[in-house]
């Protein structure tokens, strides 16, 4: 355990230092805006808009008091939404998706003896190969927070529509009533910290796989896994801090 | 001209290498024999400077690497090239784009400079028609020529091909024996093979190291390899039915 985290420690040190190369940096940052990026936003859009409608049926069906007035369900259903369900869970998400692929190319490369090539080349391979991935997620990721939001409120308005428990009109005013920016804030901070475990912490079990296929499979289990975990040990951390 | 100077190499336990001094000289093919689990891979990821010496000290044209900081190394890392015992091609970028990569890395050519190089040194490994293939379409010979290529890119002047031949035909092996060596006497390398193939051996041998149990057990050149009385050696040498007929 120690031992573990003085190793990324010091992975760590190795990757924030400035890119040997600024055009060669910008190409791969490009590439990974696409491979992290752009490759995710189907899957965020399709669980999003699930999560949106469900949140707003179950607040809905909770609120069986006429003194309540039914726009409470646009309003908490934007909180739920913005505070936690778009930031967290599509993070934790991502965190299988992105995770298990970094860690699994990473693995590869270690075991096929690319990395060791990188370094006999004079390539610092930690800062070459790791960078651009957490700086990509580090950036790509709140986009897809935003996005994951936006459809995530389509779907809670989409379940009303459908299923007219609430009308449109009322979970529109509950949407956007007393609204705090801070909230949104307090969701984009959290998105770059889980960015930055998930491609940290992934490209750390990458890096040090040892072995051959099987031990790559199994550093990309850890991945998913210590990324998981850490995404909401920080979250208790990240809200305990902002939030009280 | 590489030196080594009482290298020894242990992980954990168990000593791989004990005491090894070797000199490897410029312009000529260097080998390391040796059984397999002998430490020829331990050795030469000695002498590059991926495995750390317990003891000793490799010599670079008498600059010591084992005490050099990042930065110095680096400056040493980019005057030599490294054919990996699997090749160890980057598997996400074409033929092109590997050969290419330690061109764009280092240097400030423009893209057409660069193709033209890459061109030079697929050409010099016989491989044309071959650049926008990938790693995963090339058979065993020519993911061994593609990383020679890759390694001659930026005119080494030091080159470390660990089992260059491994795995392929004998006529094939061949021609890659033949490429190393001329390549080395062209450009005036220090060049450094690990083998366990005797016609290499024969073939190419200027200088041959036979490592047995960690040690340095013999020294000499493809001439007197065949004469030797060392009682290894020869078990080593005269393993095949087709090298006991030479005899
Ligand atoms: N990273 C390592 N950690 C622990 N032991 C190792 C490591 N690398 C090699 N060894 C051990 O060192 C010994 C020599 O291995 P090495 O790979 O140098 O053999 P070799 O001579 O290259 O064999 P081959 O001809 O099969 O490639 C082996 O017993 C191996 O188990
Ligand atoms: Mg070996």
């Amino acid at each position: 355990m120690i031992k573990n985290i003085g190793r990324y420690m010091i992975l760590m040190l190795e990757t924030f230092r400035k890119p040997d190369k600024g055009s060669v940096f910008r190409k791969q940052l490009m590439r990974e805006f696409k491979d992290l990026g752009i490759d995710s936003l189907g899957i965020v859009a399709i669980i999003s808009v699930f999560m949106g409608a469900v949140v707003a049926i179950q607040t809905a069906y909770n609120i069986d008091s006429p003194l309540i007035p039914l726009s409470m369900v646009g309003f908490t259903t934007r909180q739920s939404i913005v505070l936690e369900f778009s930031p967290t869970i599509i993070s934790l998400i991502l965190a299988g998706k992105v995770g298990s692929r970094i860690a699994s190319e990473i693995g590869t490369m270690r075991i096929t003896e690319q990395i060791d090539a990188l370094r006999i080349m004079g390539v610092n391979p930690a800062n070459y190969l790791l960078l651009p991935k957490i700086t990509a997620a580090m950036i790509i990721n709140p986009v897809l927070i935003i996005i994951s939001i936006v459809i995530g409120l389509f779907g809670g308005w989409l379940a009303c529509v459908i299923t007219g428990m609430v009308t449109p009109t009322d979970y529109i005013v509950g949407l956007r009533g007393w609204f705090e920016a801070f909230t949104i804030y307090y969701a984009l901070i959290k998105t770059v910290v889980f960015a930055f475990i998930i491609t940290s912490v992934s490209g750390y079990m990458g890096y040090y796989t040892k072995g051959g296929s099987l031990d790559v499979g199994t550093s990309s289990t850890k991945a998913v896994v210590y990324s998981s975990i850490l995404i909401i040990l920080f979250n208790l951390i990240l809200t305990q801090m902002l939030l009280s | 001209m590489i030196q080594a100077v009482n290298i020894s190499k242990s992980f954990g336990e168990s000593e791989i290498l004990n005491d090894v001094s070797l000199t490897f000289e410029k312009g000529k093919t260097n080998l390391i024999i040796g059984e397999s689990g002998s430490g020829k891979t331990v050795l030469m990821k000695c002498l590059v400077g991926l495995y750390d010496v317990n003891k000793g000290s490799v010599e670079y044209d008498s600059r010591n690497i084992s005490k050099m900081s990042f930065k110095e190394k680096r400056k040493i890392r980019k005057e030599l090239g490294m054919l990996f015992q699997s090749g160890a091609l980057f598997d996400s970028f074409n033929v092109e784009e590997n050969v290419m990569f330690p061109l764009s890395m280092f240097t400030k050519k423009t893209y057409e400079e660069k193709l033209e190089r890459v061109n030079f040194c697929l050409n010099r490994v016989n491989l044309e028609n071959v650049n926008n293939l990938l790693p995963s379409e090339l058979s065993g010979g020519m993911t061994k020529r593609v990383a020679i290529a890759r390694a001659i890119s930026l005119n080494p002047k030091y080159l470390f091909c660990d089992e260059p031949n491994s795995g392929l035909d004998p006529k094939t092996a061949d021609v890659i024996d033949e490429l190393i060596s001329e390549i080395t006497q062209e450009f005036k390398i220090t060049t450094i093979i690990n083998t366990h193939d005797m016609n290499s051996v024969l073939n190419i041998g200027d200088n041959i190291a036979f490592l047995y149990k960690g040690k340095l057990w013999w020294q000499g050149n493809k001439t007197e390899i065949l004469k030797t009385d060392n009682n290894e050696l020869n078990d080593f040498v005269f393993a095949t039915e087709l090298t006991k007929r030479l005899k």
